[in-house]
Parts: C-alpha cells; structure tokens; sequence
C-alpha cells in the first residue's frame, strides 16, 4: 500500500550527506573536489528521478536547466548582486523556464520527448553563444570569485551544493508521498488511464518537470561561481545530461536512494577509470551504460540483495552452524 | 425523467473521414441503453467524442444541461462521466486497490488519501474482487481486469457511465456474472451507455438501442424491434441476406 513509510531512506540520507560534509574537516583538496562533484551529481540525479523516475518521460533537458542556471547566476553576480541571492535568482529562473519549455515539449510522450528534451540543450546552447553582447558568446563569461582562501571557498562549495542535494532529496520525499507522487505514478504507468481517472495529466507533467529544473538552475550558478568561468559548451555539455540519467538509473530510478547511490557509484567509477585507463575510459563507459541496461535495468537498489547474502554463506555450511 | 446526457449533432472527422456523423441522442437519468454496431461504425469514437479524448469538430455534448462539448478527459471523469475501455487499461505495477484508490481520490472527491482507499476497498467488494485487494493488477485474468475497470470507474461516483465492450471475450458464466454486476450498477442510480455485440447482453439490460453505422445513427428504438429492423440487418449482413431473412421470416 502507499502508506508504507519506512524511516530508513531519512536515516541513509542523513548520514551520507552529513560523512560528505565533513570531508574539508577530514581529507585532502582532492577528496573535497570528488565529494563536490558527487554532492553536484547527486543532485541533478535526484532532480531527473521526479521527471524521468517517478514520471517515466525520460527527459535530457538537464544540461539546459544546468547551464541556464550557470549563465543566470554568473550574469546576476557581474550585475553586482551578492552570490547567494544570485544562485536563488538562477533557480526561479529557471524553474520559469521550465514552465514554459515544459508546456511544449510535454506534449511529446516516449522517444519523441527524450528527442525533444535534447533539442532544448541544443538550442539553448545556441542562443547563449549567438547572444554575445550578453553572454560573452564563445569567448565565455569571467564570474566574480567566491572570498576566502582556496580550501575555504571549496568547504563552502561543498556545503552549498550539499544544501542543494537535501532540498532535491526533500522535494523527492514529498513527490513520493503525497498525492502529487501518486498521481505521477499513475501516469508513468499508464498516461490514458490516468487521464480518464481523474488526473490532470498536463498540469501533474509540467510540475514534475519545473521539479526537476530549479535544481539543476541552482547547481549550475554554485558551479560557475565555484570554477569563476563559464562558456557555452562547458555549460550545455551533451555529456551531463546523458549521465545524469545513467546515475539515476544505475541506482535506481523512481526511488528515493536509487539517484543518490547511482551517483556515488558512477563518479567515483568514472574517477577510477580516468586515473588508470586514460584513453579507454569513455569506452568503459560505454560498456557499462550497455551492461546497465542488459543486465541491471531496475537498477542497485532494485537487485534481490536478501537472495544474494543468502546464497553467499551457503558455499561455507560450516561458518553457518556456528550461528 | 431529463436528459443526463445529450449529444446535438455531434460530428468528428479525422482528416477526410468522418468517423461519427451528425449523431443526436438523449441519455435519460437512471436509463440503459445499448449502442450497437458493426466492426468500425463509429462506436468508440463516439464515446471518446464524449469523453473529451477526441473533441467533436461539429456539435454538442450537454451533460446535466451543460456544453461540455471541449473539455478534457480528466474534467469529464470529475464531472461525474466515466468509461471504461474496451482494451483494459490498469496501472499494471500498482496494487488492484491502489489502481482504483487512484480513480477516487482523483476523479472522486475524497476528504484524504486514507479515505480514498477506504473508498476503493468498499467498490473492490462491490464488484467482486475484495479477495485479490493486494495483488499486483498485472496478475488478474481478463474477467477479474473487466472488473477492475468497472470498479476503477466506480470509485469516481459517476452519474453516466459508458461501458466499451465490457464483455467482449468473456465466455457464457462469466458474462451471466457481468450482467448482473450491470444491473447492480444500474440499481445504484447510474444511467449506462453500453456498446456491446453481444445481443444477449443488449437484449436483457437495455431499454432502448441505438444502431451506428459508417458513424451515423441509422435506427433508434426498443431491443426487440431492432432485432428485425430492415436497416440494422442490412448494416451488419448486406442488403442480399437481409432480404432472404425477411423472407424468410415471413414465410416462418
């Protein structure tokens, strides 16, 4: 029933996220940076799992929202308006956006949307470097740096994208339990059927997919304050929106911990793959996108856990008794 | 008696094709009736013409006295207008009392969730599917997801209900089972559009039938007449049988 309301995800959360934000305090510049990256894609993750978990429209619009919200938050910031209210001003603008995008592109349903919501980073793209005389065009913005010596300002980054994923998390928690959940549920499974029941199927789309925007908005200014340059492609890299529903998939989509262990996961694989296979690594990737979707299609978190640990001691009969 | 529902010359035309054409009839309140008709007449066009699924490109829909000719699926199942389809449509992952909880809390006009469920619970009993509350709706066989969609419809308190070939493949006990499910329906003060082929189940629930043909309504009246209407046997098996079957039911 939908009434089940287990704790354990709030506990798992609570704990990850507060291990992530002790790494300034614990490890080296190096792990700080991994922890920002995984505490960055685990909020755009979590942000995709409204619309294509929960939803089912497999959206590649999240390099739009992202490099929207970079652009948004570093031209605020060179108008002179303070960081933080920069970053906020990037995620409501974006979240318009959204509104307005989705009431077009939501109207696609299956391959035609994925087709759609990649057209969208395109053209995004494009209009940020036709517009120079705003955006600086190819040649890119200069963002105001953030104050403070180096290990300070990527303490701060972390905590800032960290306060981004517990937002994006809370947002999933809400969706998942309430009625808005429920109907979006009902429509990834079977839109018509939703429609004839009751369920204002447009409205239901467009908030789950102004959901899945202000975040990204929001990641995206922290970033460009964060690296203090921004241009097109970096912004509306092609690469981060097809991650990002890889992470969430790779854990788990349509579930509250399933975008936030994909994203753990997938970093750090893909930090391991750069390190030691240098020029095979986007191969790897490869391979593993394929083996996700052949062996693993519900994802970590949907593995029959219990079935394995069961089977595993069954090879130690002796280790058994002794229990 | 006043009319539930009222279509005004209803048309809708894809492209060319006019798939209804010009269709009037009246619903009244507490009324079944049958809409009958070959493969391919028209039939549920017509019913998503009035569901709002295809809006009608000429004439009015009028239900309880109001043009609701543009509005939208959703809107027409809040109003109090459900259907079921002819092919089932669960939410296959869910729970058979999530899948008609869904129908209550949206298309009904329940205080909360909790009551929402209760409500689904109480229509899962009324048609019969109580014991299989907790299985996944993908696991019900076709008669049992008949069932679902009519529970699914019910959860939502409708005034008109629009059965899509309730009982297509169901066999003989089975559609016994359907029809009186039907008649309890009707007993709750539920006025029934039903499209059906089957003529056992037109002839022992409906009051009146309508036969559609190449999208327009050819013959109106009660069961028995129409059985051996000239036009109803000719739209079904050609002018050639309908005039030995006259005959022969002459000469009989």
């Amino acid at each position: 029933m939908m009434a089940k309301k287990s704790p354990w995800p709030l506990i798992v959360m609570a704990l990850w996220v507060a291990a992530l934000a002790l790494t300034p305090v614990a490890l080296g510049n190096y792990e700080v940076r991994i922890a920002i990256s995984i505490a960055m894609f685990t909020a755009l993750a979590l942000s995709w799992n409204i619309i294509g978990g929960f939803t089912g429209y497999p959206s590649f619009a999240t390099a739009a929202f992202y490099g929207i919200g970079c652009y948004v938050g570093a031209l605020a910031q060179r108008a002179g308006v303070p960081a933080a209210l920069a970053w906020l001003a990037a995620a409501a603008f974006v979240g318009g956006v959204s509104f307005l995008l989705g009431s077009i592109v939501l109207r696609l349903k299956g391959h035609y949307f994925a087709i759609g919501s990649i057209a969208l980073v395109d053209i995004s793209r494009l209009v940020v470097s036709s517009w120079g005389g705003v955006t600086g065009g190819g040649n890119g913005l200069n963002v105001p740096l953030l104050e403070g010596r180096p290990p300070e300002v990527s303490a701060l980054v972390l905590h800032v994208m960290l306060v981004i994923v517990v937002a994006a998390f809370l947002a999933n928690l809400l969706t998942d339990r309430s009625r808005l959940g429920f109907g979006l549920r009902c429509i990834e499974q079977n839109e018509d059927a939703a429609d004839m029941v009751g369920i204002d199927t447009t409205r239901y789309k467009i908030a789950a997919f102004v959901l899945s925007a202000i975040f990204p908005g929001a990641v995206g200014a922290v970033y460009a304050s964060w690296v203090g340059y921004i241009d097109p492609t970096d912004s509306f890299d092609i690469l981060t929106t097809v991650k990002v529903p890889v992470m969430a998939m790779l854990g788990g989509a349509g579930t509250l911990l399933g975008p936030v262990v994909g994203a753990v996961s997938f970093v750090l694989l893909e930090e391991l793959f750069w390190a030691n296979f240098l020029e095979w690594n986007r191969a790897i990737m490869g391979a593993i996108v394929v083996a996700l979707i052949f062996f693993l299609p519900g994802g970590i978190l949907k593995l029959d856990w219990r079935a394995i640990l069961r089977r595993a001691p069954r090879g130690k009969p002796a280790e058994r008794k002794t229990g | 008696m006043s009319a539930i529902l009222e279509l005004q010359n209803v048309s809708r035309a894809f492209g060319g094709i006019k798939a209804v054409n010009d269709v009037s009839f009246k619903l009244q309140e507490g009324e079944i009736v049958a809409l009958i008709g070959p493969n391919g007449a028209g039939k549920t066009t017509l019913v998503n013409a009035i569901t709002g699924v295809h809006t009608p490109t000429a004439g009015k829909v009028l239900f309880e006295g109001q043009d609701v000719t543009r509005q939208k699926p959703f809107q027409a199942a809040r109003r109090g207008l459900a259907r079921t389809f002819q092919i089932v449509q669960p939410f296959p992952r869910m729970t058979v009392l999530e899948n008609v909880a869904a129908s209550a809390l949206f298309g009904g006009h329940p205080e909360s969730v909790a009551e929402a469920h209760e409500h689904a619970a109480r229509e899962l009993d009324f048609v019969g599917l109580g014991h299989v509350a907790h299985s996944p709706a993908s696991a019900l066989t076709l008669p049992n997801r008949k069932r679902l969609e009519l529970a699914k419809s019910l959860a939502m308190s409708p005034k008109v209900l629009l059965l899509d070939e309730v009982n297509a493949g169901l066999n003989a006990t089975e559609i016994d089972g359907a029809l009186d499910l039907i008649r309890r329906i009707a007993a709750r003060g539920v006025s029934i559009l039903i499209i059906e082929h089957l003529m056992k189940v037109v002839l022992s629930l409906s009051s009146r039938v309508l036969v559609l043909h190449h999208g327009e309504l050819i013959a109106e009246g009660p069961p028995a007449e129409m059985v051996h209407d000239r036009k109803v046997i000719e739209a079904y098996l050609g002018p050639k049988f309908a005039e030995r079957f006259q005959k022969e039911m002459a000469g009989a």
